[in-house]
């Protein structure tokens, strides 16, 4: 493995070349942080024991981050990408899930971790922002209090009186009007987007190296997202944080992200710098994200191409390539996709994708879908009562 | 607030287009206020919220209209009016020359095989105890109609139409997948041949490589069955993709109408512009030296204003950057600028 380091790790920026690690994916046994990257994430394996059988949500995911760098990590429901980050955060729940692999936050090894200690590394150096801000703030109490006590949990000396003004300074950050009068209001006092903001505003008030985005801006209108993403990429300027950015939404990675994982059934489909990713897609998957989008700033296309049947269980999943049962491509490989699991590999300086086709027919074949994207010519196949168990 | 017109003459011409003879739906000065009240015994009414607040519409056969706005500006609201599920304050609905805007529901009954509605959340829409076939068939029991060959076989017929296996037909809804389930609640639709079909948030709740199922699926049945569709959504992509005119909303007023074209190609209201601004796109942008950069958009300040109380005269000059005085004491008429093309703004964009 550390061969593989050696001859990618020569390029400037650090997150670059330690992809590259992730071509041995499922084999990398590491005894430290190899890059120094702030956050990095080797071979996570998350799985949960239900009644119906072993739900293997992440299954050998690697990615790196360093402060002041955005990744997005995109993929449907039930890709394993919540999954993910709740790891980091340790959230899972302890009993009936297993974490394998190895999680890293600034040289310090999370996996496996005394409880206590990742306690106090949540909220503090690792912070959180869900999906809807209406239920992850407590409807009893005025958000100041709740703000003032994340912030007094790791900052036990401050007096209240401190506390409240680095509160009311946080929600001025954040762009809440008149912050020294709304930190004694409740959430229902706020709108949508302003809870968002206080959700932010908890979130940043420990100055967390890592922030984590679980589709910060999906229950928002799209004028209100446009000013939440605005208001992320500012902050990170600013305080110089590591944000992961969790969505379904390829213009919402696009607009903030350096680096972009694509996740399928657990594992990682595609992963590299951003502008590579949607300019040379690799994976058959990301291709037909792509083309299943009806896109606003594009020629319209008279037919989209949706990606045939649903995503598959994370208990049954599907031998050899995941994505095989939906792929358009499995002709051009033949019985590899069925039986062989396609290694995450490299073709160009840190974009790699987990595929079995040959990298010149993944040219050849994203250009003509591409093209023919445009002129609408594909035909797509309607699924056919594929039942989930 | 629009002054109702009840003259068929008067309602041809309304915003929408469509104004030939072939016209599916007209909707003139259409308004909705649900009261708000106070004390307990002697309740008064205080107030209203006005979600639908007079606007104007028309679809022609076979033709889509898409209906677009933020959240919380009467978009489905329009579409419960128009389906008859919510009975409008004042105004007109008009489906295929008829007037059904004050029937009782005896006399709506043949009317609602017309126009059918798709909802949103396909987990909530179906009933979780009943099987498939029992859902997609409810329609023809409820209308007490004989169909040819009896219900199952039309059931099956229709699970087949939407792209569902028919053999599924004894299935409960939670054996289906987020895709699937609005699938069949499309079939439901479907059932009694409706001419007119209302579609709220058909795909929102759907996963991206489902929506493009979806949304194909409305588009051949469309060809196929000659449907005249109303889609309700806020993605305005989405809208792009299906519809052949938009309709922008804000609380409560439609404040730009024109053909997909025009209205993405050259937006003339100040908030249609913002709106698809704000869009993002799925491309990253990247500086001359390679540096990731964020797109310079129009930022809209705040949050849609409360329609409990709707800012006076020109109901978006609180957000708007190009507002005057004049925006905050007259109101501004929807307009045709342009022949199909209406806007209700005192300073149109003059875009080329």
């Amino acid at each position: 493995m550390a061969g593989d380091d050696d001859i990618l790790g020569t390029s400037a920026r650090g997150a670059r070349g330690r992809r590259g690690r992730t071509a041995a994916e499922g084999s990398v046994v590491a005894s430290g942080p190899q890059s120094g990257a702030m956050l990095e994430v080797q071979d996570l394996r998350v799985r949960f024991q239900t009644d119906d059988g072993l739900v293997r949500a992440v299954d050998g995911v690697s990615f790196a981050l360093d402060r002041g760098q955005t990744l997005g990590i995109v993929g449907e429901s039930g890709s394993g990408k919540s999954v993910t980050s709740l790891a980091i955060m340790g959230l899972h729940r302890g009993g009936s899930t297993t974490i394998d692999g190895r999680i890293w936050l600034s040289g310090e090894e999370l996996v496996g971790a005394n409880p206590a200690r990742v306690r106090e590394l949540r909220g503090a150096k690792m912070a959180m922002i869900f999906q809807d801000p209406l239920s992850s703030l407590h409807p009893y109490f005025k958000i100041g209090d709740q703000i003032v006590e994340a912030y007094r949990i790791h900052h036990p000396k401050e007096s209240k009186r401190q506390a409240r003004q680095r509160t009311i300074d946080m929600l001025g950050r954040v762009g809440i009007p008149q912050p020294e009068v709304r930190v004694d209001d409740y959430p229902h006092q706020f709108s949508g987007g302003m809870r968002q903001r206080v959700m932010i505003a908890m979130a940043l008030v420990n100055d967390p190296e890592l922030l984590i985005a679980d589709e910060p801006t999906t229950a928002l209108d799209v004028t209100v997202q446009a000013q939440i993403l605005d208001l992320i990429s500012s902050l990170q300027a600013e305080f110089g944080s590591a944000v992961i950015i969790i969505t379904h939404d390829l213009g919402v990675v696009a607009e903030l992200s350096d680096d972009i994982l694509v996740m399928y059934a657990g594992r990682a489909a595609e992963y590299g710098p951003a502008v590579g990713v949607f300019n040379r897609p690799e994976h058959p998957y990301t291709w037909g994200l792509m083309a299943s989008m009806p896109r606003m700033d594009r020629e319209l296309t008279t037919r989209l191409v949706p990606i045939p049947g649903t995503p598959p269980s994370l208990i049954r999943v599907p031998p050899g390539c995941p994505f095989h049962p939906r792929c358009r491509y499995t002709g051009l490989v033949g019985e590899r996709c069925k039986t062989e699991v396609p290694l995450l590999l490299e073709a160009s300086a840190g974009h790699a994708s987990a595929c079995h086709l040959t990298a010149a027919q993944k040219a050849r074949e994203w250009s003509e879908l591409s093209g023919a994207n445009v002129r609408g010519e594909i035909r797509e196949t309607v699924p056919q009562g594929e039942v989930e168990a | 607030m629009t002054e109702q017109i009840n003259t068929p003459q008067a309602a041809a011409t309304s915003p929408g287009g469509a104004a030939n003879g072939d016209t599916m739906l007209q909707v003139t000065g259409l308004v909705r206020h649900f009261p708000v009240t106070r004390g307990i015994i002697f309740r008064k009414k205080v107030g209203a919220v006005r979600a639908v607040d007079g606007i104007d519409l028309s679809v022609a056969r076979g033709h889509t209209l898409g209906l677009v706005g933020e959240s919380g500006c009467g978009k489905t609201t329009t579409g419960r009016l128009l389906t008859r599920l919510d009975e409008p304050t004042s105004g007109q609905i008009v489906i295929e020359g008829h007037d059904v805007t004050h029937l009782k529901p005896g006399q709506m009954r043949p009317f609602r095989r017309e126009i059918q509605m798709i909802f949103q959340d396909p987990y909530s829409s179906l009933n979780p105890r009943h099987t498939v076939g029992a859902i997609v068939g409810a329609p023809f029991k409820l209308q007490k109609v004989n169909v040819k060959g009896g219900i199952k076989r039309n059931v099956q017929e229709l699970l087949e139409l939407v792209g569902l296996n028919p053999e599924h037909y004894n299935r409960y809804p939670h054996e289906f997948s987020g895709g699937q389930r609005q699938r069949i609640g499309i079939a439901r639709t479907l059932a009694l041949k409706p001419k007119l079909i209302v579609a709220d948030e058909p795909v929102s709740a759907l996963d991206v490589s489902i929506q493009a199922q979806v949304i194909n699926l409305l588009e051949d049945l469309q060809d196929e069955l000659g449907l005249t569709y109303v889609v309700i959504a806020h993605d305005l992509s989405v809208v792009r993709h299906i519809s052949d005119r938009v309709a922008v909303m804000y609380l409560g007023k439609i404040v730009e109408t024109a053909s997909r074209d025009q209205l993405y190609a050259r937006p003339r209201h100040p908030y249609t512009v913002a709106l698809l601004s704000a869009v993002p796109v799925p491309e990253p942008l990247t500086s001359e030296t390679g540096q990731r950069e964020r797109r310079r958009r129009i930022r809209l300040e705040g949050d849609v204003p409360s329609p409990l109380m709707p800012p006076p005269a020109c109901r978006f000059h609180t957000r708007c950057w190009k507002a005057q005085d004049i925006c905050r004491t007259v109101e501004p008429p929807l307009a045709e600028l342009i022949s199909g093309h209406k806007v209700a703004c005192h300073f149109p964009e003059n875009t080329p």
